[in-house]
C-alpha cells in the first residue's frame, strides 16, 4: 500500500481498524480528541462500534465489559484521562482481560498543559493502578511506529490477557507524517471461549464463565497475583524491544531516550559526530518491560564514561537506567517538560559538559 | 401428585450468604424465574455490584462479570454495544447505584442502553456495615449518621425511579417491593417485563425494589417489614414511573 500523509491521532485510529479492532469507546481530551473525531466518522463505515462515554471513568469500564465479553476493544486518552481510567485498568488486569489503551501524554501534574510531555512514565510503567498490576507499555518515536505499535498491541494484549498501553507524547498525536498500514499486522482475535462471558450459546458450552477480580480467600488472591507475576516475567523475557544508535564504534557517552525526545537526541548525536565526539544511544521501544540488559551492556562499553537519561519529564526513566546499570557508570538526567522540548544544541551542550 | 415447586434453573444449588430477613434471596429468585420463563439463560450476562450482592455470581447459573463500585452500567454498556444479542442485567444496591454510580446509571439510562437494571434499595450500606446511603430516610440512624440523617446537612433521600423517569429518553422505570407475598407477584411481573423490553430491543429498563436490611437497621425481620411499609413505602411509592410508548 502507498504511503499517505496523516496526523498521528488519525493514523492511530485507522491503525486499530486495520489491526482488526472495531470497538472504540472514548471521552474527549486534548491533545488526542482527533482520534475520537476520526473514528466517529470511520467506525460506521466499517460496521464498528463508536461510543463517546460520559467520563473516562465510565469509558474504562465500557472497555472492561466489552473485553470481558470477548471483544477486541480500545480507547485513547491523555494524562488526566488516563488517571481516571486507572481504576478500570487495575480491574481489567486483575480479571485478566485484553484491552488496548493509548495515552497521548500532555504536561502535568494536575491539569498541567496541553503540550507534549513524557511525564506519565512512572504512571504507565510502575503505578498504573492499585495492587500488583502492570501494563505492557510501548513508546513510538514516529507516526509510522505508532501505527505499528497500535496494530501489534491487540495480539499482545490477547497473548497475555492483559491491558497494553501505547504511550506517545503529544507530538506523536499532533504531527503529520507519511505512514503505511502493514497488511501483515492485521490479526484475527484469539479464541476466548475458555474465559469470556460471551454467552453459553455462543460458545456452545454448558458451564458459565466469570470475569472477576474479587478473591476473598488469601490463598486464591495470592495465586492470582502469582499468575499475573508469571505473565509480567514472561513479558520481561519475550517482549523487550529497543533500538541502538551509533553504538558500534567507541562512544564516550551513552544517551537513553525514548519517543519524540530520542529523535532530537539522534540529531544531536549526528551533529556531535561531525565534531569528532562519539555518543551512542539506546532507545527503549518498550518502557515495560524496560531494556535493562541492553542499557547495561551498552553502558559497559570500555569507551563509555557516562550515561544520561534525556526525557521530557523531571527524571523518571533515569531511575530505570540507574537500576539497569547498578552503579557501574555514573548516571545523570537531563530534561524539560510541560511543552518545552530540549533542542539539539542544548543536548550537545549538556553532553560536552558531562564528558568534561 | 407432580412436582409443584422447585429451584429455578438459573440459580445454583448453594446456600447464600445473605442475612435472615434480607430480601436479596427473594429478588435473586425472581430474576432467575424471569430468565427461565423467557428461556434466555444461555445468553445472559449478569453484572455484580460492590456491596452485599458482590457474590451474586455464586448464586446465578449464567455468565457473570463483577464490576467496581457503581460502574456496572458502564460495563453493561460495553457488553451490549459489542454484543447486542446478549441479555445483560446489572444488579446494584443503593450505595452502588445512587451514590458512587450516579453518573453511570443516569447516562446509561439517558443513552437508552438496552440492558436491565435491578436496583435493590434498602436505604443503607449493607456490606460495609450500616453507613448512611443516599436513600437513607430523614432521621434514620446509620453508623455514619449516629444521630439520624440530618437533611439540613446532607439533603433529602434520592428517589432514583423518579429521577430517572424525568429523562426524556424512552425507558421502563418501575418501583416494586417483595416484603409480602402480595407484592412479590407484581415484582416478578415487572422484572419479566423489564427483560422483555430488552429482548425486544425497546429500551433501558430498571426495576427498583424497596428492600429490607434487618441487620443494619437493628430490627427483627418482622419489624423490618413493618418499618418498610410504614415508612419507606410512604416515601418510595410503588408503581410504574415510565413505560415506553
Amino acid at each position: 500500500m502507498a504511503k499517505v500523509l496523516m496526523k498521528g491521532n488519525e493514523a492511530i485510529g485507522e491503525a486499530a481498524i486495520r489491526a482488526g479492532c472495531l470497538n472504540y469507546f472514548a471521552y474527549p481530551i486534548t491533545p488526542q480528541s482527533e482520534v475520537a473525531e476520526y473514528l466517529a466518522r470511520r467506525m460506521p463505515e466499517v460496521g464498528g462500534v463508536f461510543l463517546q462515554g460520559e467520563s473516562e471513568v465510565a469509558v474504562g469500564y465500557m472497555l472492561f465489559g466489552a473485553a470481558g465479553a470477548g471483544a477486541r476493544v480500545f480507547t485513547t486518552s491523555s494524562s488526566p484521562g488516563i488517571s481516571l481510567m486507572s481504576e478500570a485498568i487495575s480491574y481489567i488486569a486483575a480479571a485478566q482481560c485484553p484491552a488496548v489503551f493509548v495515552n497521548i501524554v500532555r504536561g502535568g501534574p494536575g491539569l498541567g498543559g496541553i503540550l507534549p510531555s513524557q511525564g506519565d512514565y512512572f504512571q504507565a510503567t510502575k503505578g498504573i493502578g492499585h495492587g500488583d498490576c502492570r501494563l505492557l507499555v510501548m513508546a513510538p518515536a514516529s507516526v509510522q511506529e505508532a501505527v505499528e505499535m497500535v496494530m501489534t498491541a491487540f495480539p499482545l494484549a490477547e497473548k497475555y490477557r492483559n491491558p497494553v498501553m501505547v504511550i506517545g507524547d503529544g507530538l506523536i498525536g499532533q504531527m503529520m507524517e507519511p505512514v503505511e498500514f502493514p497488511a501483515d499486522l492485521k490479526t484475527e482475535p484469539s479464541d476466548k471461549n475458555d474465559w469470556a462471558t460471551n454467552g453459553m450459546d455462543h460458545r456452545g458450552s454448558d458451564s458459565r464463565n466469570l470475569v472477576k477480580s474479587l478473591f476473598l480467600d488469601p490463598v486464591q488472591l495470592n495465586d492470582n497475583n502469582l499468575q499475573l507475576k508469571a505473565k509480567y516475567d514472561r513479558m520481561r523475557a519475550e517482549e523487550v524491544r529497543f533500538e541502538a544508535y551509533n553504538t558500534d564504534g567507541p562512544y564516550r557517552l551513552l544517551i537513553v531516550s525514548y519517543g519524540t525526545m530520542s529523535r532530537v537526541c539522534r540529531t544531536s548525536i549526528d551533529m556531535l559526530k561531525t565534531e569528532g565526539i562519539e555518543v551512542g544511544m539506546i532507545r527503549p521501544q518498550t518502557l515495560f518491560p524496560f531494556p535493562e540488559q541492553a542499557v547495561s551492556d551498552a553502558a559497559d562499553a570500555p569507551s563509555c564514561t557516562h550515561v544520561i537519561s534525556i526525557e521530557m519529564s523531571m527524571g523518571q526513566m533515569v531511575e530505570d537506567v540507574e537500576r539497569s546499570i547498578q552503579g557501574r557508570r555514573p548516571v545523570s538526567w537531563y530534561g524539560k517538560c510541560g511543552g518545552e522540548i530540549p533542542t539539539p544544541e542544548e543536548i550537545i551542550e549538556v553532553v560536552k559538559e558531562r564528558i568534561g | 401428585m407432580g412436582k409443584t415447586f422447585s429451584k429455578p434453573r438459573s440459580l445454583t444449588d448453594v446456600h447464600t450468604h445473605y442475612c435472615p430477613g434480607c430480601t436479596h434471596g427473594v429478588i435473586h429468585r425472581l430474576v432467575a424465574e424471569a430468565i427461565d420463563d423467557l428461556g434466555i439463560r444461555r445468553r445472559v450476562v449478569g453484572i455484580a455490584p460492590v456491596g452485599c450482592a458482590v457474590l451474586a455470581y455464586n448464586y446465578f447459573d449464567c455468565d457473570f462479570q463483577e464490576a467496581a463500585h457503581g460502574r456496572a452500567p458502564a460495563m453493561a454498556t460495553g457488553i451490549k454495544r459489542v454484543r447486542p444479542d446478549l441479555m445483560v442485567f446489572t444488579y446494584q444496591g443503593d450505595g452502588d447505584l445512587a451514590s458512587i454510580g450516579m453518573g453511570e446509571i443516569v447516562h446509561a439510562a439517558n443513552r437508552g442502553e438496552k440492558f436491565t437494571t435491578i436496583f435493590v434499595n434498602n436505604a443503607i450500606y449493607g456490606m460495609t456495615g450500616g453507613q448512611m446511603a443516599p436513600t437513607t430516610m430523614p432521621g434514620q440512624r446509620a453508623t455514619t449518621a449516629p444521630f439520624g440523617r440530618n437533611v439540613e446537612e446532607v439533603g433529602m433521600p434520592i428517589k432514583m425511579a423518579e429521577l430517572l423517569a424525568a429523562l426524556q429518553t424512552p425507558a421502563y422505570i418501575t418501583r416494586q417491593t417483595v416484603i409480602r407475598p402480595k407484592y412479590i407477584n407484581k415484582a416478578k411481573k415487572a422484572i419479566k417485563q423489564a427483560f422483555t423490553y430488552q429482548m425486544e430491543n425497546r429500551c433501558f429498563s430498571l426495576v427498583e425494589v424497596v428492600s429490607t436490611c434487618p441487620t443494619n437497621w437493628g430490627m427483627t425481620p418482622m419489624e423490618a417489614v413493618e418499618w418498610t411499609e410504614s415508612t419507606l413505602l410512604k416515601y418510595y411509592q410503588l408503581g410504574d414511573y415510565k413505560v415506553p410508548a
